[in-house]
């Protein structure tokens, strides 16, 4: 892979040095295990949280003699990723053993893809705010095998393995070199995951290690050449990755503000201590001797094959959020968080279909979403569905409710359920727009507070006061444009 | 009981059985007393007697209604590479001490499902590693024949050295066997028997413990041209458990055996005629041809101009990709475990003291040539080579070759611990020279027994074939087994 610079350095995202200025570059490999049923080369399950071994076949333990038979909806898996990523699919590619001694991988080899993957170069767009959209590279992606577990509490003096995750496919996304901060790795790495959920190809769910980052990490002086990257091992969380990358970044400039060079060596983030440490150097890498499956054919398939998959592709969050923008006259900022996650922006939408989209929007960022992460609760488990909410919406529009009833309202759904529009007529929380009555009610105060007349019209600030009152003696319904009209008109001002 | 049933063919044993002229009973019985009493042969390292006698009153009683499979009660020996459900299946290795699977190979499941007997699982070299038998934990196997006038034991071959000498001494009435640069055609030469490597991907690897895994076919080794042709068709067929088998219909091979070779082309290498070559060889391949030509065959000169190349390249691609399937022997599974203060101690432990030094020499050539800075310079250039092999061939059937005949082996068997073989492995590897180039092409090959050396040791001719043209070899061989007039039968000493 040849590095190249496709980034201006920009000084917002340099880190001041005693020496200087400097600049980081970083690239990040993605591990993202495959959704499937059953594992990469076998029928074992790939279902999480199983008793240690219980998902186990004679392939997955390298018994003698066990052959492995590609999962195709692995591959279709890959494919469909690959698509999302906008990416170079290779009809033809190629399964390699790298070779390594450890007891979690039984055969004493990961079956991996290693000089010809199944996808080759794709992008991810990351909005970056007031930054803007900052394209990365994506340099390939391929399939190989997960390893197994081992457990070292469970004897005095052995340890032990748990198999169930072992052979299981990951999808192994390789970055190029095209991030420039933390920031833009923790979006890159949340991005992704957003792709990937919406594909349907890997759950994202890091903390069961379904996706996990191996961060190469280097510094320079802004616009210099490349230096040289150390690789912070399989971060579980985005904000471990920024933390990681923040405390290396400074350990590099560090070290090369005091005259020393860097090592280039594979390290692991300590999320205690917030620190990296060494884990091996480069002089005892291992060596894989890598060379192609002869268990397996080169794994190919014709255009027909992609086709099929590009067809039923859905729509995926970059086009989501265009749309948004045109068809509901979203915000850019309000289009990103809707479609951050597959399920928000399903709902959003069935709240939003023939309504106005932007009382929609503010509506399910501002209250839903609000409430649904005080109460720690997904979407897909809200209490309010979009029916409801849109209802709300709806009573919100016509003017039946004002914007304060609309929140108790929302309550009271939320809490008890029922029909938004029938809530509202049963609890006689309907908005009063009719001038009469509000005439009536404001004749009354007026009468009843000639003192207060008299100082309003001195100080035209004081109609808060018999606005208040007026609210006050409808119970919240009247409406509150008529009433400031009506005042107006009475006090005279 | 007058005729020793032993002493039938394979095809001669199905047909009586169907006949009812004798039981499977009676002839698994025979078998395992007459393995009982060839001790010295060594060439069974276990010996299922209950369960072959089960198996045998199973078939008697479909044989009874007129039932059953082409080797219906037919007893069989297994060579020990093949998993066999709750037997002993250990690749004659110390590594896998007392391991028994839960599971059947498919190619033995193919027999079992065409009814055959198993009596048990033949001796062979370490991981089908080595070209006498004399690498087997178990210790050498025991060639039937011998020269005229010596008492000296001789090798029969390897890998599958155990079932060539069961084959040849009346132990089964045919072995399975498996063949990575020779070891079924090498072995059947050395023992008077047939032995047939058909087309990669024709027999499933799946439930064999691999040692190159592009280059190893199963294949069996039998008494007769036909006794193969049998054997062959009921071992091979898709699998689709082996990513390398091929979805293709198996014929009836034993159909073809007497088609003979009436207008086919015989091509001959220039290039197999190798410096040195003992005057005998030459004169069996000349006989050969001739017979052949004699049915009606076309001799044609060939040239397979990357022939040398072959032997070297396949010493770098079988140990690179046997390092790498042994590297689950390592004693956290299965197997043999030698305990060390960490894991890295008890791994070179229990390799060290599980694998044999023919093993460890190719685990580390292999290694060797795959590590960083040696792989483009020996992998990556083998495998070139073996392109050009492949191409070699299909230039030569292009241009209207049928079959290509040359010597199966460069000698007669040899001397069991003879000195010049054992200080020097390379010699040991020569015995391959004219069968690795079949592996490396991925053709089907069969050796038959043609003429004897000097000293009355069978001599035996390898036919090449077109990928899965395995009729075509049946053929030619059945012609050379019809030609020869010779005897191969051994003089029964042990």
């Amino acid at each position: 892979m040849t590095l190249v610079d496709t980034r201006t350095p920009d000084p917002k995202k340099f880190i001041k040095g005693a020496t200087g200025d400097w600049e980081m570059v970083l690239g990040l490999e993605v591990h993202a295990q495959v959704t499937s049923e059953s594992k990469l080369f076998s029928s074992s399950s790939t279902e999480f949280g199983q008793p240690p071994n219980n998902n186990v076949s004679f392939v997955d333990a390298a018994m003698p003699g066990m052959l492995p038979v590609i999962n195709e909806e692995c591959v279709r898996q890959a494919v469909r990723t690959g698509l999302g990523l906008k990416a170079k699919i290779n009809k033809r590619s190629i399964f390699d053993r790298k070779n390594y001694f450890y007891p979690d991988q039984p055969p004493g080899y990961q079956i991996s893809q290693y000089l010809d993957p199944i996808v080759g170069e794709g992008k991810v767009l990351l909005d970056m705010g007031e930054d803007g959209e900052v394209e990365i590279g994506v340099e390939r992606l391929h399939l190989e095998t997960d390893a197994g577990k081992l457990m070292h509490d469970q004897h005095p003096n052995m340890s032990f393995v748990d198999l169930n995750r072992a052979g299981v496919a990951l999808m192994e996304i390789v970055s190029k070199p095209d991030l420039r901060s933390s920031d833009e790795a923790k979006a890159y790495i949340s991005k992704l995951r957003t792709i990937l959920r919406y594909l349907g190809t890997c759950d994202g769910n890091m903390e069961q290690g379904s996706m996990r980052a191996d961060i190469n990490v280097s510094v320079r002086r802004p616009g210099g050449e490349f230096g040289t990257r150390c690789e912070i091992k399989n971060v579980n969380s985005v904000r471990f990755a920024g933390q990681a990358i923040e405390y290396e970044a400074r350990r590099q400039i560090d070290i090369l503000e005091d005259g020393g060079e860097i090592d280039q060596e594979t390290r692991l983030f300590d999320p205690k201590t917030g620190e990296t440490r060494s884990m091996r150097s480069k002089e005892d890498a291992q060596d894989y001797r890598y060379f192609p499956e002869p268990d397996l054919l080169p794994l190919e398939f014709d255009d027909a094959f992609i086709e099929e998959l590009a067809k039923d592709l859905p729509e995926l969050p970059d086009e989501k959020r265009a749309r948004f923008i045109k068809e509901f006259g979203l915000t850019a900022y309000d289009a990103n968080v809707l479609v951050a996650d597959r399920d928000s922006a399903a709902f959003y939408e069935a709240v939003a279909e023939g309504r106005d989209g932007k009382l929609a929007a503010n509506w399910v960022i501002n209250e839903l979403f609000g409430r649904l992460n005080k109460e720690d609760l997904a979407v897909t488990a809200s209490p309010v569905s979009a029916e409801q909410l849109g209802g709300i919406v709806d009573l919100i529009s016509k003017g039946d409710i004002s914007g304060k009833i609309a929140k108790d309202l929302f309550e009271i759904v939320w809490t008890e359920g029922g029909d938004p529009a029938q809530l509202v007529e049963e609890r006689g929380m309907k908005q009063v727009t009719d001038t009469g009555a509000i005439e009536k009610i404001v004749d009354e105060i007026v009468a009843a507070n000639p003192d207060q007349v008299a100082k309003a019209q001195e100080n035209p600030k004081l109609m808060g006061w018999f606005v208040g009152q007026v609210m006050k003696a409808s119970q919240g319904k009247a409406n509150p444009q008529a009433v400031n009209k009506i005042l107006k008109d009475k006090l005279g001002l | 009981m007058t005729t020793d049933l032993t002493r039938l063919s394979l095809a001669e044993t199905a047909k009586g059985l169907k006949a009812k002229d004798f039981t499977s009973k009676e002839v698994t019985a025979s078998y395992l007393y007459a393995i009982e009493k060839a001790e010295a042969l060594n060439a069974y390292v276990a010996v299922t007697s209950d369960q072959a006698l089960d198996m045998a009153a199973q078939s008697d009683e479909k044989l009874q209604k007129g039932e059953g499979g082409a080797l219906e009660g037919v007893p069989l020996g297994i060579k020990d590479l093949f998993a066999t459900k709750g037997v002993h299946t250990q690749a004659a290795s110390h590594i896998l001490d007392g391991f028994k699977p839960e599971y059947e190979s498919t190619v033995t499941q193919n027999l079992w499902n065409d009814g055959a007997v198993m009596l048990g699982k033949l001796n062979m070299d370490e991981f089908a590693m080595g070209s006498s038998n004399e690498t087997s934990y178990y210790g050498p196997v025991i060639n039937p024949w011998r020269a005229e006038g010596s008492n000296a034991d001789l090798v029969p071959g390897g890998s599958s050295g155990g079932s060539a000498s069961a084959v040849a001494g009346w132990l089964c009435a045919g072995a399975t066997a498996t063949d990575t640069g020779g070891s079924i055609r090498q072995p059947a030469a050395f023992t008077g028997t047939v032995g047939i490597k058909p087309t990669y991907g024709r027999a499933s690897r799946w439930g064999t413990v691999a040692f190159a895994s592009s280059l190893d076919q199963a294949g069996p080794i039998a008494r007769t041209v036909e006794d193969a042709a049998i054997m062959t068709t009921s071992i091979c067929g898709f699998d689709p458990k082996d990513s390398t088998s091929v979805d293709m219909a198996v014929p009836d091979f034993a159909a073809a055996v007497e088609r003979g070779v009436k207008g086919l082309t015989i091509g001959v290498p220039k290039e197999y005629r190798m410096d040195g070559m003992p005057a005998e060889i030459e004169k069996l391949w000349q006989e050969g041809l001739a017979w052949l030509k004699a049915e009606g065959a076309t001799i044609k000169d060939i040239s397979l101009p990357h022939t040398k190349y072959a032997l070297p390249a396949y010493y770098i691609v079988a140990p690179a990709e046997a390092s790498s399937n042994l590297a689950r022997y390592d004693g956290v599974k299965y197997g043999l475990r030698v305990p060390g203060k960490d894991i890295t101690e008890m791994y070179e432990l229990t390799r060290a003291e599980g694998f044999g030094r023919e093993v460890q020499r190719r685990v580390m050539i292999g290694t060797y040539v795959l590590s960083a800075g040696y792989y483009d310079a020996y992998y990556v250039q083998a495998q070139k080579v073996r392109t050009l092999i492949k191409r070699d061939f299909e230039n030569v059937f292009n241009d209207g070759v049928d079959a290509i005949l040359t010597p199966a082996t460069p000698s007669a068997a040899f001397g069991v611990a003879d000195q010049e073989m054992k200080s020097d492995p390379i010699k040991m590897y020569l015995n391959d020279i004219f069968t690795v180039t079949v592996n490396m092409a991925g053709l089907p090959g069969i050796a038959v027994p043609a003429g004897k050396d000097g000293q009355g040791l069978p001599l035996g001719l390898q036919l090449i074939g077109k990928p899965f043209d395995e009729e075509t070899l049946f053929a030619a061989a059945r012609v050379i087994e019809k030609s020869h007039g010779l005897d191969f039968t051994p003089n029964k000493w042990w």
